[in-house]
């Protein structure tokens, strides 16, 4: 046997990693100085940093949280912290955050768009989360936590508290009971929001809600031998007829021989973020499955719907949503004849909607172009008809690979809900800070109100954004 | 293999009909004059170089592609602009494709359940149990509640025809089933069309595996140019075919 043949007896425990291999200095080694062009990047960063601390830290160190004007708050700073200080007044907001919420919205009915909102988010739960029951009671009782805890704080009878705490406990009970059930809430939602915000007769969101039912009933009783597309169309018909010629007649005698309803608000008491929400929200819930709508009639093989989807998407694509904002507020109000209602907040939401829905169409079209033609053969050739073979295989598809683009749009649209400001109405952003700032006693405020504003908005787009990752990460089945 | 030919049975019945059928991608005559029956219980092979309409043919049968001249019926019901015959022979005639075209976003059990839920309007429970009973048959019922995209090349083509067994279809087309597998893989896929050979399926198949021809065939057609050039029992076709291009492919197919 020759000497260098060797047999290990024992084997070598494991030793800890040398410093450089482990913790933050391998971190730091890693990704801060890697290399020479790395750890000037790393440096100059720091260098920014700094000088934005050092130039914001004070400002923000030095706010002043209790006065009645801007004079008020710079003698505060001044005396707190020698002169030429500066400090921010979030006074201002502590003073007018209900006009930046609300606008002119009646103090004491606060409760409806706080009980709105919560009312919204419960009855998304089962959307956002379907079949996650936990993560909807999660989200379910925390809404109607918080909202308990504002309504609280907005109304103190304890009666209406009583009811307000049953009624959310109930909701919250039926999202862990039966979290289906919930989605009657979602349905219904549409309609009681909107009656709850502008308030007035029980008896007009009924007859809204007695066309769609009409809609679904001929649907259902004419789909067997007109087929889905007439038969829907039908529907429509009966529901338009109903809308436009019925409705009004039959909600007047029933508010005649049963009044309910409560306070009726007018849509130029909307303001800040409460018409942020109302036109975003709605916007965005009704262009998704209009843009859905239009990204299949662009792909259609009938020469006449194609046409009108293309020629819809490509005018107001091409046209400013200030143009059509302003077209639907000032010219359609010469033209229409005077005694037409037509209320300004609900053609914006419209026209807002229109909008969204031509971009959607187009980022689910190329959510559709990304599918290949063997998934259409493959539906086919199972014998699915067109409408099944959409819904089941084609638009999970397709609209898990348009959700960045969806969301996307849906954060620029829910930002462009401040462009009513020139029509007149009031925005958060430009419409309540302009009224806030144009008051004596806060006039040349300026970075305030404006970070307030924007906290909101980030806060909300950011979630957004979130959600749509989470999303993107819960539906992701193809493992490649 | 040879052997389990002998057993299948062909009725006289008549499963597919095709007459003087033509077809056009624009200016180009793929399909000419196509004159083709089917029986029930027939197990044919179509072959052919690429280009000479062989896929085309099939997908025609079952109206992925539109035949512009001639006619085709697909039992009892004729292909026409009806779109409810066009449902009505799509429910009875199942397909398997060459890159097997499963929903990627479904699990291999709802890709299963999916058509008899919606088309046949079968209870969800029942659905599950067909589709358990033929993902056993292809011997993959522990992969049920997988992703398509967990699986391999052979696993997913199999879950397809799994998938197409369970609209109870009485014809089976085939499109180039193994082209897209690994050749350890195309074993696999044979057997189990094999092993449906033999339970007596209307078969028509679109493939380059000869050996399957030979075994399990009643009929070999050779397409080229959009054209039947020969049709033969398996036998005949390989061992004395007929026209000097069927040679020349036989030559080149076999030949290494």
């Amino acid at each position: 046997m020759p000497d260098t043949a060797f047999v290990r007896s024992e084997m070598l425990p494991q030793q800890a990693p040398p410093i450089t291999e482990r913790g933050a200095v391998k971190w730091l080694r890693e990704n801060l100085f890697s290399s020479p062009f790395n750890t000037v990047l790393t440096l100059i960063g720091l260098a920014v940093v700094f000088f934005l601390a050092q130039a914001a830290l004070p400002w923000l160190m030095n706010s002043v949280w209790n006065a009645t004007s801007l004079k008020e708050c710079r003698e505060i700073v001044w005396a707190s912290a020698g002169p030429e200080a500066t400090g921010a007044c979030w006074a201002l907001i502590r003073e007018r955050w209900h006009q930046f919420l609300f606008g002119f919205y009646p103090a004491d009915l606060y409760w409806r768009p706080v009980l709105a909102l919560g009312l919204l988010l419960i009855s998304l739960a089962p959307v956002l989360y379907y079949g996650l029951r936990k993560a909807s009671v999660t989200l379910v009782g925390t809404v109607a936590a918080l909202t308990l805890i504002a309504l609280a704080m907005l109304d103190h009878d304890p009666t209406h508290l009583v009811i307000f705490a049953l009624g959310l406990g109930g909701l919250t009970a039926t999202a862990w009971v039966a979290p289906k059930r919930l989605l009657v809430l979602t349905v219904i939602y549409p309609l009681l929001g909107f009656w709850l915000l502008w308030g007035g007769s029980v008896w007009a969101p009924v007859g809204v809600a007695i066309g769609f039912a009409l809609l679904v009933a001929v649907y259902l009783a004419t789909k067997s031998y007109l087929g889905v597309v007439v038969a829907t169309g039908a529907g429509f018909v009966v529901a338009a007829i109903w809308w436009l010629a019925v409705q009004t007649s039959v909600t007047t005698g029933l508010e005649a021989a049963m009044p309910l309803g409560m306070q009726a608000i007018t849509s130029d008491q909307f303001g800040g973020f409460l018409l942020a929400f109302v036109i975003g929200v709605t916007a965005i819930g009704a262009s998704l499955p209009i843009g859905i709508l239009l990204a299949l009639g662009r792909q259609s093989d009938m020469l006449l719907i194609k046409t009108l989807c293309v020629g819809f998407i490509e005018f107001v694509r091409g046209v400013p949503l200030i143009t059509v904002l302003f077209t639907a507020t000032l010219l359609l109000g010469y033209f229409l004849p005077p005694q037409t209602n037509f209320d300004v907040v609900l053609r914006v939401i419209i026209l807002v909607t229109f909008f969204s829905a031509a971009y959607l169409a187009e980022v689910i079209r190329g959510g559709l172009a990304a599918l290949p033609k063997g998934q259409y053969e493959a539906a086919d050739a199972l014998g699915l008809d067109y409408w099944q073979a959409q819904r089941l295989i084609v638009m999970p598809q397709a609209l898990k690979v348009s959700i960045p683009g969806i969301v996307s749009t849906f954060i620029g649209l829910f930002k462009d809900t401040t462009l009513v400001a020139f029509v007149g109405l009031m925005d958060p952003l430009k419409g309540v800070t302009t009224i806030v700032r144009a008051d004596t006693a806060w006039k040349g405020i300026y970075w305030e109100p404006y970070i307030f504003v924007g906290a909101i908005f980030f806060a909300v787009c950011f979630g957004m954004s979130r959600y749509s990752m989470y999303l993107e990460q819960k539906l992701k089945t193809d493992h490649r | 293999m040879a052997e389990a030919t002998k057993q299948m049975q062909v009725s006289d019945e008549v499963a597919i009909q095709i007459t003087g059928m033509n077809k056009w991608y624009g200016q180009f005559h793929v399909l000419r004059d196509i004159n083709m029956t089917v029986n029930r219980g027939e197990r044919i092979v179509i072959c052919g170089p690429s280009g000479s309409g062989k896929s085309t043919l099939i997908r025609c049968i079952n109206r992925l592609e539109e035949h512009q001249s001639g006619h085709i019926v697909v039992d009892g019901t004729e292909l026409t602009n009806d779109l409810k015959n066009i449902d009505k022979v799509r429910s009875e005639v199942g397909m398997v494709f060459q890159h097997f075209n499963l929903f990627p976003h479904l699990t291999i059990l709802e890709n299963c359940t999916l058509a008899p839920i919606w088309v046949r309007k079968t209870p969800k429970r029942e659905a599950e149990e067909i589709a358990m009973h033929f993902l056993h048959k292809v011997k993959i019922p522990e992969q049920a509640h997988k992703y398509p995209g967990q699986l391999s090349g052979g696993q997913q083509q199999r879950v397809a025809i799994a998938r197409s067994l369970c609209m109870k279809p009485r014809i089976m087309l085939f499109d180039e089933p193994t082209s897209a597998l690994d050749p350890e893989m195309i074993k696999e896929v044979l057997d189990t069309m094999i092993a449906l050979a033999e339970e007596g399926m209307t078969m028509l198949c679109v493939t380059h595996e000869m050996g399957f021809a030979q075994a399990v065939a009643n009929r070999v057609v050779f397409m080229d140019q959009g054209q039947i050039v020969e049709q033969n029992a398996p036998k005949e076709f390989f061992s004395n075919p007929q026209s000097d291009r069927t040679k020349l492919f036989l030559s080149q197919i076999l030949g290494h």
